[in-house]
């Protein structure tokens, strides 16, 4: 029942936004992912805009995940973050999770991997992973 | 990532006069491995024939310390394709033909003076498929009231050209409809057919930390992987670039606006400052000569100014 409203929001948004050619080749599952932080589990969030994320610069430790929580407060985003396989659609006044467990000591990018303007590609930040 | 230059084909450095950086090769058939001679036109079959790749020319970029000369670029390099000695047969324009803007009137202005200007190539057989800075923000609607449609083959000699779209949707996909179209095309191709794919972004994971991919690129990969004769030409990475997916060749050109740099090689993907002293670097276009019978193309990189 849950994931049926969180579909109907993005299915609202997504037309009131015109980007329903977008999520039609989103798969469903990514549309709806539902990650639930573990009691005691770290949460980050993050906030979005044209053209940056706040924080954008984020330290995790190897090995402890840590589940992200990601909002926009205009339009439609990703994040994607490729040296951990994973990434996520955010909808403008819907919070997305998705959890990530760092498994490797270093820097690594994520970005907005949704065109979402002018300043579309100097939109990304790094995550630094300490042993 | 297989690379099988030696066996299949093989890089030259050549001399070619003026203007000229570079000439490469990449014979299909093992067996074909001869370049023909470049200006003279020797060992040339009469079926061969040559066209221009213009790629990422980023009409109404500022910026003075990226390219002071933002506003002269894409006329010079217009000027120097008209100038070559081989007229190509046509031109391909792999996409970003605009910078990008937010503002839906000036996309379109923008665009209207791209295509006036490159009106004056003397060649009129002139294709375009658009990047992300022309199409991203709107699904492309802009660009089709300009150049039509983003996805379309056509045929030349022999040769069966496919145009890919992977920038209309902002997510950088192809997307499931026009993958069932390239099924569909395909599927009318025998598996020897001459096959040479244009699109603006990698349809492999060149560099996905610099969004240097196509989310959904490998399933076409995997459409044109059981054709023998496949070559993929594109653009979005502002550089030079040769990959092979199995036997399938990927060639990326330089940008007519800015030179990025090499993938990976510094934290974040940045265009290169102009240096004073080396205008114009990095910056060009280049000219491919199809061997349809050997199924091969000879590849020259030109500079827009000659040194």
């Amino acid at each position: 029942m849950r994931t049926k409203h969180y579909l109907g929001v993005v299915a609202l948004l997504a037309g009131v936004m015109g980007l329903g050619a977008v999520l039609a080749d989103t798969p469903v599952s990514e549309q709806a992912q539902m990650v639930i932080p573990n009691p005691g589990e770290q949460v980050i969030k993050v906030s979005s805009h044209k053209f940056e994320f706040v924080p954008a610069a984020i330290t995790l430790k190897k090995g402890v995940p840590v589940v992200f929580e990601l909002t926009s407060t205009d339009v439609i985003m990703g994040f994607n973050v490729p040296d951990f396989k994973n990434r996520a659609t955010i909808i403008p006044g819907v919070v997305t999770r998705i959890r990530i467990v760092p498994d490797k000591v270093g820097t690594f990018t994520f970005f907005c991997d949704i065109f979402c303007g002018a300043g579309h590609e100097e939109m990304s930040g790094l995550i630094t992973v300490e042993a | 990532m297989d690379h099988k230059v030696d066996r299949r084909g093989f890089l030259k450095l050549a001399g070619m006069g003026a203007g000229v950086v570079f000439a490469s090769r990449l014979a299909l058939n093992s067996g074909s491995a001869l370049a023909a001679g470049y200006g003279s036109g020797s060992g040339a079959d009469a079926d061969d024939f040559f066209f221009v790749q213009m790629s990422d020319t980023h009409w109404g970029f500022s910026g003075d310390k990226v390219n002071p000369d933002a506003k002269g670029t894409l006329q010079k390099a217009v000027a120097a394709v008209n100038a070559l000695e081989h007229a190509p047969d046509f031109i391909f324009f792999t996409g970003d033909l605009t910078h990008t803007t937010d503002d839906p009137k000036e996309r379109r202005r923008r665009l209207a003076e791209f295509k006036d200007i490159v009106s004056k190539l003397n060649v009129k057989n002139v294709r375009f498929t658009p990047g992300e800075h022309d199409a991203s923000l709107d699904f492309g609607a802009a660009y089709q009231e300009f150049f039509g449609d983003t996805h379309y083959t056509f045929e030349h000699k022999g040769i069966q050209f496919i145009v890919l779209d992977n920038v209309s949707d902002p997510t950088a996909s192809l997307g499931t409809n026009q993958l069932a179209w390239l099924k569909k095309v395909l599927d009318g191709f025998s598996k020897d057919q001459n096959i040479v794919v244009f699109t603006h972004r990698p349809l492999f994971d060149l560099y996905p930390q610099w969004d240097w991919a196509t989310r959904d690129g490998q399933a076409a990969i995997d459409l044109l992987m059981p054709y023998n004769n496949v070559t993929v030409f594109y653009g979005h990475i502002h550089q030079q670039n040769y990959h092979m997916t199995g036997h399938i060749a990927h060639h990326s050109a330089q940008s007519l606006m800015f030179p990025l740099p090499p993938p990976g090689s510094q934290p974040k993907r940045m265009p290169v400052p102009w240096n004073p002293e080396t205008p114009y670097k990095g910056i060009g276009f280049r000219e491919t000569q199809a061997e349809v019978k050997e199924h091969g193309f000879n590849i020259t990189e030109y500079p827009v100014v000659k040194a």
